[in-house]
C-alpha cells in the first residue's frame, strides 16, 4: 500500500512533468516554438544578473515596507500588530530568497494583507528562479547573451506560475480549504468552552506556496493544519505541486539547449537521489517512537507530530519530496521525526539537487557536471569540456567556490550556535537532538528549504540576523556564479565534437554526475551526520 | 539597435524593474486571490469560510475541520493536542521520538484512559498531532472508548458501536461530527 501510494504518486508527476516542461520552453522562449525569434533586448550575464538583483532588490523594499506598516493598511480583521525589526527582516529575506523560514506563527503574528504580500513574494521569488535556469540554459546553447530577465520573470511568473496556481488553488478550495478575508471566527464548544478558529485566504496561498517550491505556511503548523490540508485527495495534489515544477524544468533545460538526451540523463540521475531519500526516510518512520518502548501502546510507525487523514506512508513520502526540492513546507513535525528519516530530510537539503528548487535546482547541479566534467577529464588525460566548450581554471575556481559556500554556511554557522548559548540555550530537545535542531536550521537556511525542527526557539535576535544572512548569500551566490561560469564558457570558441570528447547523453555520465554528488555530499557532511542523527539513533538502540 | 541592447542606465533599470514589480503585484497579488475568493465563496461557501458547524440557534460550535477538546466521559475524546486544541495557534510537540519527555506525556495518556497491558491504547490516541487540531481519531481508537460513553449516556454499548460504524469514513472518525451525532440521538 505504502509503496503503491509513492509509486503512483512519483509516475504521476514524471508523466505531467513532459508535457508541462514543453510548455514551460514555450513560455520561456516564444520564438523557439513558432521558428521566429521576436527581437528583445538582450542581456550578457553581468547584465542580466544585475537586474536579477536590482529586481529582488525591490521585492525587499516593497515586501519591507508594506508589512512594516500591517497595523495600519487594510485586511487586518485579527487586529495585527507590527512585528520586530529583526523579525521582520528575516521575514522578508526568507521570502525573497525563496526560503520561507518562519520564525513567526501565521496565524497569530500576520494580517491577510500581509500574508498577501508574502504570497507575492512567493511568486516572484520562484520566477527570479525559473528565469535564472532560463539564461543559464541560453547561455549553454552557445548564445553570448542571455536573454532578458525582465522579460523572463513575467513570462515565469504569469505564463508558468500563474495559470497553475489558479488549477491548485480552486481545486483545493473543493477539497476544503478555506479562501475569505473575514478574520477569526469565535465558537462555542460543545462543552462549553470557547475555541477561536483562525481563517484566512488560505487557497491562493496554498497553490503558489507549494508550486513554487516557497513553503511558507499561512498557519503555523503548515500543510499539516487542517485549513491548509484538509484531506487524502489534497495531500496528493500538494505532492504532485511540489515535485511537478521542479522535474519539469529540467525538460525546459534540454528543450533550451538542444541536448534532451543529456536532460534525460540529469533527470534521471536525479530521480535515483530522490529515490534513495525516500526510501530511508520511508524504512526509518515505519519503525515505532523509541520512547514508547515497552509502554501498553499498540505501537506501529511512528505517528508523533502526524495527522491521520493522510495516510501512513504521506509523511516520509512529503519529507522527501520536500526537502530535495528545497520546498520548506510540511505535513508532520520534522523535529519529531525518527533520528535516520531526519537525517533523510537534512541529505535533501544538504545535496540540494534532487530535482531542487524551481529552476535553481537544475543550477545548483551545474555545478556538480561542471566538477564532473573536470574529473574525468583529468582522468584520460584530455582538458574537459562541457557543452562543446572548454572547462578551464577559471570555471573551475567558480564551480568549487559555488560547491564550498553551501557548507561553510551550514558547517560554520552550526559550529557558532552550538558552541554558543545563541544556540545551545534555544533547543527544546536535549543532546544528540538538540545539535540536529542546530544543524537542521543552518541547513535549512542555507538550502533556501524553510523547514524547520521547530522545537527550537528561533524568534531571537542573533537566529534572525544569523539565518538572514545565510539565506541570501545561499541563494545569491549560487545563481551568480554558474551564470558567471556559464558567461565566460560562452565567449570561448566552440570546440568540435569528436570520438575523444566526453558524451553528455549517456549512462556513463550519469554515473559520474551521480558519483560527484554522493561522494562530495558525503565527505562534506558526513561527520555532523554522526554528531547529530547517527549519534542519536544509536543511543536510542540502546536504550 | 534596441535601446535596451547597448549597456542601459540605471534610470532604464529601476523603471524597468518597478514595472515588473507593479504588474506582478497587480495580477498575481490581487486579481488573482481575488479571483480564487469569488469562485470560492459562489461554488464552495461552506468550506470557503472553514466549514463551520452551527447549532439549531445558528451559533458556531466549531469547523467541523478543527478538533476540539473533549474531556467529559459522555463524549469521544481526540487525539492529545500539544496546543491545547488553539485553532488560533497550531503546532505539534515538536518532541524528538527518543525524548523521555515524550514517555511521560504518553504515560500520562495512558493513565488517563486507564490502559494496561490487557488493554494497550490505540497509537492516534497516545501520539499528539502536527497542527494540534487534528479532528479525527482511528475507528479502533474510538471503538476503544465507546463502552466509556456508553456507560456514561445509560446506554448499551453497541448503541454507540452501531453509530461508529454510521460515522467512520474510510477508518477513520470525525470526533466532533460523531460527538453531535450522539447528542443528537440523545435527545
Amino acid at each position: 500500500m505504502t509503496l503503491l501510494f509513492t509509486a503512483v504518486l512519483l509516475a504521476l508527476a514524471g508523466l505531467l512533468s513532459w508535457p508541462l516542461g514543453k510548455y514551460m520552453t514555450w513560455a520561456m522562449q516564444p520564438g523557439s516554438a513558432s521558428g521566429r525569434p521576436r527581437p528583445q533586448p538582450e542581456q550578457d550575464w553581468q547584465h542580466y544578473v544585475r537586474s536579477l538583483l536590482i529586481f529582488n532588490a525591490i521585492m525587499f523594499a516593497v515586501g519591507y515596507a508594506l508589512l512594516a506598516c500591517q497595523h495600519l493598511l487594510p485586511l487586518n480583521p485579527d487586529q495585527r500588530g507590527p512585528l520586530s525589526a529583526d523579525l521582520l527582516m528575516h521575514t522578508i529575506s526568507a521570502f525573497v530568497t525563496n526560503t520561507d523560514l518562519q520564525h513567526y506563527s501565521g496565524e497569530a503574528a500576520l494580517s491577510h494583507f500581509s500574508q498577501l504580500v508574502l504570497m507575492w513574494l512567493q511568486f516572484t521569488s520562484a520566477a527570479t528562479g525559473l528565469a535564472a535556469l532560463a539564461a543559464l540554459a541560453r547561455g549553454l546553447s552557445g548564445t553570448p547573451k542571455l536573454g532578458c530577465f525582465y522579460l523572463d520573470v513575467l513570462r515565469a511568473a504569469l505564463l508558468v506560475l500563474l495559470p497553475l496556481a489558479a488549477i491548485v488553488a480552486v481545486l483545493l478550495l473543493f477539497s476544503g480549504v478555506p479562501m475569505t478575508f473575514s478574520g477569526a471566527v469565535s465558537a462555542k464548544t460543545l462543552e462549553g468552552a470557547m475555541q477561536t478558529i483562525a481563517r484566512g485566504p488560505v487557497a491562493a496561498f496554498v497553490a503558489i506556496k507549494q508550486l513554487g517550491t516557497n513553503g511558507g505556511g499561512f498557519f503555523s503548523a503548515n500543510a499539516a493544519h487542517p485549513f491548509e490540508n484538509p484531506s487524502f485527495f489534497s495531500n496528493v495534489l500538494e505532492c504532485l505541486s511540489i515535485i511537478v515544477l521542479p522535474m519539469a524544468s529540467v525538460w525546459m533545460f534540454g528543450h533550451l539547449t538542444k541536448r534532451m538526451r543529456h536532460a534525460a540523463v540529469i533527470f534521471s540521475v536525479m530521480a535515483a537521489l530522490l529515490l534513495g531519500q525516500l526510501g530511508l526516510a520511508l524504512w526509518a518512520e515505519s519503525k515505532p517512537a523509541p520512547a514508547l518502548a515497552g509502554l501498553p501502546v499498540q505501537v506501529a510507525a511512528n505517528l508523533e507530530g502526524k495527522e491521520l487523514r493522510f495516510g501512513t506512508a504521506a509523511g516520509p513520502v512529503w519529507v522527501a519530496l520536500t526537502t530535495a526540492t528545497s520546498n520548506g513546507s510540511v505535513n508532520c513535525m520534522h523535529d519529531s521525526l525518527n533520528p535516520l528519516a531526519g537525517l533523510a530530510a537534512q541529505i535533501g537539503m544538504w545535496l540540494n539537487v534532487a530535482f531542487g528548487g524551481v529552476g535553481v535546482g537544475l543550477i545548483n547541479m551545474f555545478l556538480y557536471i561542471i566538477v564532473g566534467v573536470f574529473i574525468c577529464g583529468m582522468m584520460v588525460g584530455r582538458s574537459p569540456e562541457y557543452c562543446s566548450r572548454k572547462v578551464e581554471t577559471h570555471e573551475m575556481k567558480l564551480a568549487l567556490l559555488g560547491l564550498l559556500l553551501h557548507p561553510l554556511l551550514i558547517l560554520g554557522g552550526t559550529a557558532l550556535f552550538a558552541a554558543t548559548s545563541w544556540g545551545a540555550g534555544t533547543v527544546l530537545n536535549k543532546g544528540a537532538h538538540g545539535f540536529s535542531e542546530i544543524l537542521y536550521e543552518f541547513t535549512s537556511a542555507a538550502a533556501n528549504n524553510g523547514s524547520g525542527f521547530e522545537g527550537l526557539g528561533d524568534n531571537t535576535v542573533p537566529w534572525n540576523i544569523a539565518t538572514a544572512l545565510v539565506m541570501l548569500l545561499g541563494r545569491y551566490l549560487p545563481i551568480i556564479l554558474p551564470l558567471a561560469i556559464v558567461g565566460s564558457l560562452a565567449s570561448k570558441k566552440q570546440v568540435p565534437e569528436t570520438s575523444g570528447t566526453l558524451r553528455t547523453d549517456t549512462g556513463l555520465f550519469g554515473f559520474v554526475i551521480l558519483g560527484s554528488v554522493i561522494f562530495i555530499g558525503a565527505l562534506l557532511f558526513l561527520p555532523v551526520a554522526v554528531l547529530g542523527p547517527i549519534a542519536e539513533h544509536l543511543a536510542a538502540i540502546k536504550m | 539597435m534596441h535601446p535596451a541592447s547597448e549597456h542601459p542606465g540605471l534610470g532604464w533599470e529601476l523603471l524597468a524593474a518597478l514595472r515588473a514589480a507593479v504588474l506582478t503585484i497587480v495580477v498575481c497579488g490581487l486579481l488573482y486571490p481575488a479571483f480564487i475568493w469569488a469562485i470560492g465563496q459562489t461554488l464552495t461557501p461552506h468550506a470557503a469560510n472553514g466549514s463551520l458547524l452551527r447549532n439549531a440557534k445558528h451559533e458556531v460550535i466549531g469547523s467541523a475541520l478543527i478538533a476540539q477538546g473533549f474531556s467529559r466521559p459522555e463524549y469521544f475524546w481526540p487525539r492529545p493536542s500539544a496546543v491545547e486544541y488553539n485553532a488560533a495557534g497550531s503546532g505539534g510537540s515538536n518532541l524528538s521520538p527518543t525524548s523521555p519527555e515524550l514517555r511521560s506525556k504518553v504515560e500520562a495518556q495512558l493513565a488517563r484512559f486507564s490502559a494496561d497491558a490487557q488493554h494497550p491504547l490505540p497509537l492516534d490516541l497516545a501520539s499528539a498531532s502536527g497542527s494540534g487540531l487534528d479532528p479525527q481519531i482511528t475507528r479502533a481508537a474510538a471503538e476503544y472508548q465507546a463502552e466509556r460513553v456508553a456507560k456514561a449516556r445509560h446506554w448499551p454499548v453497541s448503541k454507540v458501536v452501531d453509530l461508529l460504524k454510521e460515522q467512520q469514513r474510510g477508518g477513520l472518525i470525525n470526533v466532533l461530527a460523531t460527538n453531535l451525532a450522539l447528542d443528537t440521538q440523545g435527545q
